[in-house]
C-alpha cells in the first residue's frame, strides 16, 4: 500500500475509575503525549479524528466533549464510533486521500461512569434479544462454550491467558491489573457466566489513547522512528448471534488475509513477530489468533502450555498485558495499535520483544467479535 | 493506490415519512440501499465497504454498524460508523468520500438512516450537551436555534416575516419532491399565525420529525466513468466543528459555516459564489438559518441575506435556487438529513432530479448542521476535479 | 396482514456517574458556598471562559488562573419558550412559558446558559443586565441558581 507510518503515541494509565478526570482531561493528557512523542506541536496536525461512544459516554454526540481538548476548534475533524482501531483506519485514509498530511486519532472512554451490563444489553436487537438480559459476557460466555467445544480447548487451557497476561502487566506501568496469579487463582474466581471465571474476564477501566499518523512525506519530518503502516482491513460478520458459527471469527479471518495480503505476508506464523490482541476474555486470545493464521485452528492451547506467546517465545502476544489487565473500551484498539508501535522502536522496556520488526494489532466492535480491524504495522518501509 | 478522485454514481432514498410502523430499522435502511443499488446499476456484492450513520439515542441501539448489516448489506463485509449529530449525514458523505479517495477501496456505500418516530427526540438532543454544565438548562435544539435567530434580528432587524418568507420557499419546493414529508404550500400569514414554539421560531418555521433513510454510492475515477454515464464529481469537503461549550458559540454568525465554505472555496478557486455556484442544497433546520448562514457562506454581504430571499433569487427559477428538494424544513430523519442533502445535490449535478432540477449545474454545494453549531460542506461538481 | 406493532422499551435506563472534574468541581463548591462564579482566564490570549475548563480550545493551551466572574452580566441572546418539551433529567414537562438565554457575565468572555425571569417580558432584550438568584439549599448543580432576574 501507499506509504503512511504511525509517527507519535500517547496513552493515560489505565485506571479503574479515573474519577478525578473528565473525558477531555484524558484526551488533553494523551494528546499531548503524543505530540511531544512525535515531537510536533498542535500547529502540525492537519486533521483529527476523535472515536467515542454515545452510549458508553451516556452523551448524544460524545465527540463534542473532546473538541478542544483534541486541537479541533479551527481544524477539520470528524467522529468514529467504534473501536479505537476503526478510528485509525479512517484517519489514516484521510491522509491517503491526499487531503491531509497528518491525523491525530484519539480514542477515550470511562466504563466507571455506567453500568456496563447495560450498555452492552443495549447492543442486542430491540425486538428480538433485549429483554432477555443479555450482555457481552453473556454473549461471549455462549461463544466461549462454542468455541471449546469445537477445539477440545478447556477451562484450565483458558485460564493460563490469564496468567501470562496479568504476569506481562507486571512489567507495564500503564497497566490496572498486574498479578501474579496461578491456574488454580483464575479457576477458584467466582464463575460469571458459565464458562467464565471472573480471571477470564477483562475488568471496567477508563483511559484514553491518541495516535498521529503521517503521509510519506511528512512520516519522516518530525522524527526518526516513524512505524509504518504495512497493511490494515476490516470486516463485519453476520448480527444475530444465531446467524453465525461462533467457534469461529471469519470475518477476522477475511479482514486478516486482506491485511496480510497488502502487507505482502505470506507466512504470518513465521513473519509476525509480535502481536496485541483484543482478549476481552481468555478464550478469545487463542481464538482471535486461530482465526489470524498465528497458529493452527484449535492448536492454540497447546502452543501457549508451551510458552509459545510468552514473552520470550516465538510469538509473544499481549506482552503489554493485554485487555485482561485493562480494557477501556474504544480506547483498548488503539492502545494495541500504539504497543505495537512501542515494540517496533524498541521502546516498550520490560516487556521489550527483541529484534520485533513486524506485529499486528487488532480491535473488535460488536457483540462477541461480530466486527474486527486488523493492522500490520512494521519497523521498515 | 493513493490519491483518488470521486464521484456519486447513484443515490437513493425512502419515502420519508412522520411514522414508519411498517418496518423496522433494518428495513428502513434496506429500502434505500436498494433504491441506491437500482440507481447505480450494482448489486451489493459490487459495494467494497459501508460507512453508517445515525444518533444513537434516537433508536437507542449501541453498535448500529453491527446492528445493521442485515438491513445495510454489510455482511462479510467493511463496515464502520460515523456520528455527529445533526451533521452525521454529511459527516458520513465525507467519510465516503475519504474511503474512496485513499485507494483501498473501489466503490462504497453510503448509509445515514433514523426512525425519530421511535424516542422523544428534543430529550435526546438535549442528553447532546455536557451533562455538567449545559444539559440541566438546555432547553433543546429549537430554542438553541431560537436564542441565534435573536442575536441575528437584533443587529440586523430582521423581522418574523423575513424567517417566514424562507419558510414559504422550502415548502414550496418540496411540492416537487414526493421524498419529501410535507408537501403542502403556505403563506407568510400561515407562518405567522402558527404557534411560537420558542421567540420568535414559530411552528412552520421549524423541520418536522422524520423516518427516513438515504443511501449514496460513490466509486473512484477509475471505474466511476465505466459505471454511469452521468456522475457528480467531489470537488472538496470540510467540516468545522468548532465548538464544544454552546456558550462559546459566536451567537448570530455561524463562524463554521464562514471557515467551511471558505475552505471550499479555496480548493476548487471558486472566486464569486453567488455566480460559480448554480444551486444549493442547505441543511437548513429552521427558516432564520436561510437568512443568517447565506451571509456566512459569501453569497451576500452580512445583512442583506433577508433582502436577497425576498428578490426571488433563492427560488427556482432565480440566481441561485436553495433547496429544490424542500429542505429540512420539509424532512428531517436526523442520520439521513445531512445525507439527503448531498444525494440531491449529486442529482442536481447529474441532471436527475426531474421536475425540481435547476437547469446547467456546474457547481453544487450541499451542507451538513449540527452539534454545538456546526457546519460539514462538500462541493460537487460537474467537471472531474483538475487537482 | 395484521397490524403492525410496536415494543415499548418501558422503564429501561442508563444510569451514569458524571466525572466533574477538577475545574468544575472547584466550581461548583464556591457557587454552593459562597454564590460566587468562577471562571478561568487563557495564560495566552487572557480570554476568561465560563465554564471553567482545562484547555482554550483557540489556544491549545492549559489555563490554570481563576478568576471570579459576575454575578451581575448582560443577556447575550434568549428566548422565550412556549412549548412544552420532556426534560430528559426528569421525564416530567416543564411548564411553559419561561425564559432562556446566554448571559455575559460581567469579566466573562464566553456565555453562561440559564433561565431568565420572564415576569416581564417586555425587559427581556439582550444587552438587559441581569442577575442571579440563588437556591436556599445548594447541592453543587448548575441549578443552584435558580434563574436570572433583570434589573431594573
Ligand atoms: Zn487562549
Amino acid at each position: 500500500m501507499e506509504n503512511a507510518a504511525i509517527i507519535g503515541i500517547g496513552m493515560t494509565k489505565i485506571e479503574a475509575n479515573k474519577v478525578r478526570e473528565t473525558f477531555a482531561d484524558m484526551v488533553w493528557e494523551a494528546v499531548n503525549k503524543a505530540l511531544n512523542d512525535a515531537q510536533m506541536t498542535i500547529n502540525d496536525i492537519d486533521n483529527i479524528i476523535t472515536t467515542s461512544n454515545d452510549f458508553w459516554d451516556g452523551r448524544t454526540i460524545s465527540c463534542m466533549a473532546v473538541g478542544d481538548a483534541s486541537g479541533a476548534r479551527n481544524k477539520n475533524v470528524s467522529c468514529v464510533e467504534g473501536d479505537g482501531t476503526f478510528g485509525a483506519f479512517y484517519g489514516l485514509t484521510r491522509v491517503l486521500s491526499g487531503s491531509y498530511g497528518t491525523t491525530l486519532v484519539t480514542a477515550h472512554s470511562k466504563g466507571s461512569e455506567s453500568i456496563s451490563s447495560l450498555i452492552t444489553n443495549a447492543a442486542f436487537d430491540p425486538i428480538y434479544d433485549r429483554s432477555l438480559g443479555m450482555d457481552m459476557i453473556t454473549a461471549c460466555a455462549m461463544q466461549a462454550t462454542a468455541y471449546m467445544y469445537r477445539t477440545g480447548t478447556t477451562s484450565k487451557q483458558i485460564a493460563q491467558v490469564s496468567v501470562k497476561n496479568h504476569g506481562n502487566a507486571k512489567n507495564n506501568p500503564m497497566s490496572q491489573l498486574p498479578m501474579d496469579i496461578t491456574v488454580e487463582d483464575v479457576l477458584n474466581s467466582e464463575m460469571i457466566s458459565d464458562p467464565l471465571h471472573k480471571l477470564d474476564c477483562s475488568p471496567v477501566s477508563d483511559g484514553c489513547c491518541a495516535i498521529i499518523i503521517a503521509n510519506k512525506d511528512r512520516a519522516l519530518k518530525y522524527n526518526d522512528k516513524p512505524v509504518w503502516i504495512k497493511g490494515v482491513s476490516f470486516c463485519s460478520d453476520s448480527y444475530f448471534l444465531g446467524d453465525r458459527d461462533l467457534s469461529k471469527a471469519a470475518s477476522l479471518t477475511k479482514a486478516t488475509n486482506a491485511a496480510y495480503k497488502m502487507a505482502g505476508i505470506n507466512n504470518p506464523k513465521d513473519e509476525i513477530q509480535v502481536a496485541e490482541l483484543y482478549d476481552a476474555f481468555t478464550y478469545q486470545e487463542l481464538m482471535w489468533l486461530e482465526a489470524m493464521g498465528l497458529c493452527d485452528d484449535g492448536k492454540g492451547s497447546e502452543l501457549l502450555e508451551n510458552k509459545y506467546f510468552d514473552i520470550g517465545g516465538k510469538l509473544p502476544v499481549n506482552p503489554s498485558g493485554g485487555l485482561l489487565s485493562g480494557h477501556p473500551v474504544i480506547a483498548a484498539g488503539l492502545i494495541r495499535i500504539a504497543e505495537i508501535v512501542k515494540q517496533l522502536r524498541g521502546e516498550a522496556g520490560k516487556y521489550q520483544v527483541h529484534g520485533a520488526k513486524l506485529g499486528v494489532a487488532q480491535g473488535v466492535n460488536g457483540l462477541a467479535g461480530q466486527s474486527h480491524c486488523v493492522w500490520v504495522l512494521g519497523k521498515e518501509k | 493506490m493513493g490519491k483518488k478522485r470521486v464521484a456519486i454514481i447513484g443515490t437513493g432514498q425512502t419515502y420519508h415519512k412522520s411514522h414508519r410502523p411498517d418496518v423496522n430499522g433494518q428495513e428502513l435502511i434496506h429500502e434505500a440501499v436498494s433504491s441506491a443499488l437500482c440507481d447505480a446499476d450494482l448489486t451489493i456484492a459490487d459495494i467494497d465497504a459501508i460507512v453508517i450513520g445515525n444518533m444513537d439515542h434516537f433508536e437507542g441501539i449501541n453498535y448500529v454498524d453491527c446492528w445493521s448489516v442485515d438491513g445495510s448489506g454489510g455482511v462479510m463485509k467493511p463496515i464502520i460508523k460515523l456520528t455527529t449529530g445533526g451533521t452525521t449525514g454529511s459527516t458520513i458523505a465525507i467519510g465516503g468520500y475519504h474511503l474512496v479517495a485513499s485507494g483501498l477501496f473501489e466503490k462504497v456505500l453510503v448509509i445515514g438512516w433514523e426512525k425519530n418516530s421511535e424516542s422523544d427526540t428534543t430529550g435526546a438532543i438535549t442528553t447532546a450537551f455536557d451533562p455538567v454544565w449545559d444539559r440541566l438548562v438546555f432547553a433543546g435544539a429549537i430554542s438553541g436555534l431560537a436564542v441565534e435567530a435573536q442575536a441575528y434580528m437584533a443587529r440586523y432587524g430582521a423581522t418574523d416575516r423575513d424567517g417566514a418568507r424562507v419558510s414559504v420557499r422550502d415548502r414550496k419546493h418540496a411540492c416537487n419532491n414526493p421524498h419529501a414529508q410535507l408537501r403542502k404550500e403556505v403563506t407568510i400569514e400561515d407562518v405567522l399565525a402558527s404557534p411560537m414554539l420558542a421567540d420568535p421560531i414559530h411552528l412552520l418555521d421549524v423541520c418536522p420529525r422524520t423516518d427516513g433513510a438515504c443511501a449514496v454510492i460513490m466509486a473512484n475515477e477509475d471505474v466511476a466513468p465505466k459505471l454511469a454515464s452521468k456522475l457528480d464529481w467531489i470537488w472538496a469537503t470540510s467540516s468545522r466543528h468548532k465548538y464544544t461549550y454552546i456558550g462559546d458559540v459566536n451567537w448570530g454568525e455561524l463562524d463554521s459555516m464562514y471557515n467551511a465554505s471558505r475552505e471550499i472555496y479555496k480548493k476548487a478557486g471558486i472566486k464569486e459564489p453567488n455566480k460559480e455556484i448554480s444551486v444549493i442544497e442547505l441543511y437548513q433546520p429552521y427558516s432564520f438559518a436561510g437568512i443568517i448562514w447565506i451571509e456566512d457562506m459569501g453569497i451576500v454581504p452580512r445583512g442583506k441575506g433577508a433582502e436577497y430571499i425576498w428578490s426571488g433569487a433563492t427560488d427556482m427559477g432565480g440566481e441561485l435556487p436553495i433547496n429544490p428538494s424542500g429542505g429540512v424544513i420539509a424532512c428531517n430523519p436526523i442520520g439521513a438529513t445531512g445525507l439527503i442533502r448531498c444525494a440531491e445535490a449529486a442529482m442536481q449535478v447529474m441532471g436527475k432530479a426531474d421536475i425540481r432540477q435547476v437547469p446547467d449545474v456546474n457547481f453544487a454545494i450541499s451542507t451538513g448542521f449540527g452539534g454545538c453549531m456546526w457546519t460539514d460542506m462538500i462541493l460537487h461538481g460537474q467537471k472531474k476535479p483538475d487537482f | 396482514m395484521s397490524e403492525n406493532m410496536v415494543i415499548d422499551s418501558g422503564n429501561a435506563r442508563q444510569p451514569f456517574n458524571y466525572s466533574v472534574g477538577l475545574y468544575g468541581s472547584k466550581f461548583f463548591k464556591e457557587l454552593k458556598e459562597n454564590k460566587r462564579f468562577l471562571g478561568v482566564k487563557c495564560p495566552k490570549c487572557s480570554k476568561v471562559y465560563i465554564p471553567p475548563r482545562k484547555v482554550c480550545g483557540e489556544c491549545f493551551i492549559e489555563t490554570r488562573e481563576f478568576v471570579e466572574v459576575g454575578p451581575r452580566g448582560k443577556i447575550g441572546s434568549f428566548t422565550i419558550l412556549r412549548y412544552a418539551f420532556i426534560d430528559p433529567e426528569t421525564g416530567e414537562q416543564k411548564p411553559v412559558p419561561y425564559g432562556y438565554g446566554f448571559i455575559r457575565l460581567d469579566g466573562a468572555d464566553t456565555l453562561f446558559q440559564h433561565y431568565i425571569n420572564i415576569s416581564d417580558e417586555n425587559k427581556v432584550k439582550i444587552g438587559a443586565i441581569v442577575e442571579p438568584v440563588f437556591a436556599e439549599n445548594r447541592k453543587g448543580t448548575i441549578r443552584d441558581i435558580l434563574h436570572f432576574n433583570i434589573v431594573d
